[in-house]
């Protein structure tokens, strides 16, 4: 039986194309103290109190270091209390966070704390896309051209082959995610776009612009966990923690296969079965809309949705007790490291039905209120997807990225954000539930994670 | 009018320094003042060699030098990877060869990278497609040949293709590669 577990705090550095004034440890701290001031607490406080860590990175080669988790570990002042590092590709960092609810739900710890960077300036662009390009299979993926961007529009072209998902849908996203980073400190592009900005940006890998795409960053993020009976610790040692408090509700993870080619295209039957939210499979008319579907040739997952995706938000929401995410969530922090990737994410957290991201995406329901796009949404914001900027305009330093997540969706929550941004235009408004949501390449592993304010 | 480039191409390299600014005297203003500093970068070189193994998928790459494509088959089930399997991903059965040289195929999916990592720069703009063919399960990452990068359209999915095999094999998947069925031999 796991205990209930709350994320206290966090901290998250600013997102730059480079960091060449500290080490990897000291962007680091820079995360962790802020997390830990939060709480009112100093260094020496918090180090007596904290159980212990998980660290995350993605990869060796952007430091040219291997075991930089125990570097971490040493300059946080942490040594010898337990640690492990995680890792899993872009996913990385939400594996982090949920590897460290799990050390504190199982009871292995009371107070944990979560930390997680990439430095990855420290080589050129193109070298850095190779080195993301040996996450994919170095016999079969790489060789044959190796590039992600390349294998997530190989992705969308299908998508828009099966649904008639177009490329201004996609803009939509980016003009949403960066013109929400303008209120966002910790941001990496914070900016004004509009459509015909996105598509005359240029061209990466067709259809997929410059700013379609997330940006390589360094940074770091940490959130505090704490157990009963570790706030009942931190507090009596002085932590001044608001109220109410953040519990992560539930957590789910899915996989899928390494070489997108590999993956199955499954029946009507089977993908009702085994793949369908409920919220779908109760639904009349869903269920007459996916028998089209299908009759029109359509097969799940195929290339075009992340089965591992959709895996994690049922198992996510079952756990949290979600039966229609549009309805019981009020944002959601998703990894739109593509602007296709948000549309295709919509779908598999069940926002929309298959098939319809493309339309969800320019219909306003994602996108803030009170903040003018310049885009003429014909729909009222309905559940804010990305209100941070999402990676698009954040930046994407791996490791750091599903804990940048957690922390906003922990300010979320508590009704900080204005606080910590110094700008209160991207608090949503009466937040009680949130999710997060972090991926790795093509879809390989994905978590999500249920946060929720205590009543 | 085209846009011009504003900038010069930014590489790494530079000169080697001989001699460091530093304080002449080590006094506590000069050593509060190294706070201020700039950081100092250096480059490390990092090369390395691997002997890679295609382990159990090595027939693959043996065919493909002999102009054949083979695929992988789950002996009772009959489903069959594009992209080989030595056990299949349902029955954990070990698979068996079978040749799809001549079985219909089509582009189920493409992309043209006009930016790549930095091993593929050079090949910019390149055509990656995920090729489907008739009667197997799964798909074939590959080159596509024969088309025009600066002509990219939804309508080529569905295009009916063939593989054209590298006369010299380089022993790496890419000794295969697609073009359109009914392009002329020698055209692309």
């Amino acid at each position: 039986m796991m205990r209930p577990v709350y994320a206290l705090s966090g901290g998250v550095s600013k997102f730059s194309k480079a960091r060449p004034d500290k080490t990897f440890q000291a962007i680091i701290k820079e995360a962790y103290d802020y997390a830990i001031a939060d709480l009112d607490l100093d260094m020496a406080t918090f180090t007596a109190a904290v159980d212990g860590s998980v660290a995350s990175y993605f990869s060796d080669h952007f430091s040219r270091q291997l075991m930089a988790g125990i570097m971490a570990q040493d300059y946080l002042g942490l040594v010898p209390k337990p640690g492990h590092r995680v890792e899993g590709g872009g996913a990385t960092g939400g594996l982090c966070f949920q590897e460290a609810w799990k050390s504190v739900a199982s009871g292995d710890m009371d107070v944990c704390i979560a930390y997680g960077f990439e430095t990855m300036s420290h080589v050129e662009t193109w070298k850095g896309n190779e080195f993301i390009a040996l996450a994919s299979d170095v016999s079969w993926d790489y060789p044959v051209g190796g590039f992600y961007s390349g294998y997530y529009a190989m992705m969308v072209t299908r998508h828009m082959k099966e649904y008639g998902t177009t490329v201004e849908q996609m803009a939509h996203v980016s003009v949403k995610n960066h013109l929400n980073a303008y209120h966002n400190p910790y941001a990496q592009k914070r900016n004004r776009y509009s459509i015909d900005d996105v598509r005359s940006s240029p061209m990466v890998a067709w259809p997929l612009t410059r700013l379609d795409i997330c940006v390589m960053s360094d940074g770091a993020a940490a959130v505090i966990f704490a157990s009963e009976e570790g706030l009942a610790r931190l507090e009596a040692a002085g932590a001044v923690v608001s109220r109410p408090l953040v519990k992560v509700a539930g957590i789910g993870r899915g996989t899928d296969a390494m070489r997108m080619a590999d993956r199955p295209h499954v029946d009507y039957d089977t993908f009702m079965a085994d793949y369908a939210t409920d919220h779908e499979r109760n639904s009349d008319d869903t269920r007459a809309y996916y028998r089209q579907l299908w009759a029109q040739g359509t097969r799940y997952p195929g290339i075009h949705s992340f089965r591992a995706g959709r895996t994690a938000g049922n198992l996510a929401y079952r756990r949290a007790g979600i039966v229609d995410p549009l309805v019981e969530l009020d944002f959601i922090e998703l990894h739109d490291a593509y602007t296709s990737s948000e549309i295709q994410t919509y779908e598999d957290l069940g926002l929309c039905r298959y098939g319809e991201g493309g339309q969800f995406a320019a219909s306003g329901r994602a996108f803030m209120p009170g903040i003018d796009y310049g885009l003429d949404l014909p729909d009222e914001p309905e559940l804010p997807v990305n209100p941070s900027g999402g990676l698009i305009a954040c930046g994407h330093p791996v490791g750091a990225t599903g804990l940048m997540q957690g922390v906003f969706a922990i300010w979320q929550l508590q009704g900080t954000i204005g606080r910590h941004f110094g700008d209160p235009m991207l608090q949503v408004s009466e937040a009680e539930q949130g999710a997060i949501h972090s991926h790795a390449g093509t879809g390989t592993y994905v978590t999500v994670s249920i946060l929720r304010k205590e009543v | 009018m085209p846009e011009l480039p504003d900038r010069r191409e930014e590489t790494q390299g530079g000169f080697i320094v001989h001699g460091v600014p530093f304080p002449i005297e080590t006094d506590p203003d000069a050593l509060a003042f190294l706070k201020r500093l700039t950081p100092i970068q250096i480059e490390q070189e990092y090369a390395i060699t691997y002997l890679h193994s295609y382990g159990q998928d090595s027939p693959w790459f043996a065919g493909a030098a002999n102009r054949r494509l083979l695929a992988a088959r789950e002996p009772e089930s009959g489903y069959t990877y594009a992209t080989p399997r030595g056990h299949d991903m349902y029955s954990g059965i070990e698979t068996e060869w079978i040749d799809i040289t001549s079985r219909r195929a089509r582009i189920h999916a493409f992309t043209v990278c006009h930016f790549g990592s930095e091993e593929f720069l050079p090949e910019t703009p390149y055509v990656l497609a995920m090729i489907e063919y008739e009667g197997v399960d799964t798909l074939f990452l590959s080159r596509l040949m024969g088309i025009d990068p600066d002509e990219a359209s939804i309508e080529w999915i569905g295009m009916e293709v063939r593989p054209r095999f590298l006369r010299n094999s380089k022993l790496k998947p890419t000794d295969v590669y697609f073009v359109p069925v009914g392009l002329p031999d020698g055209a692309a």
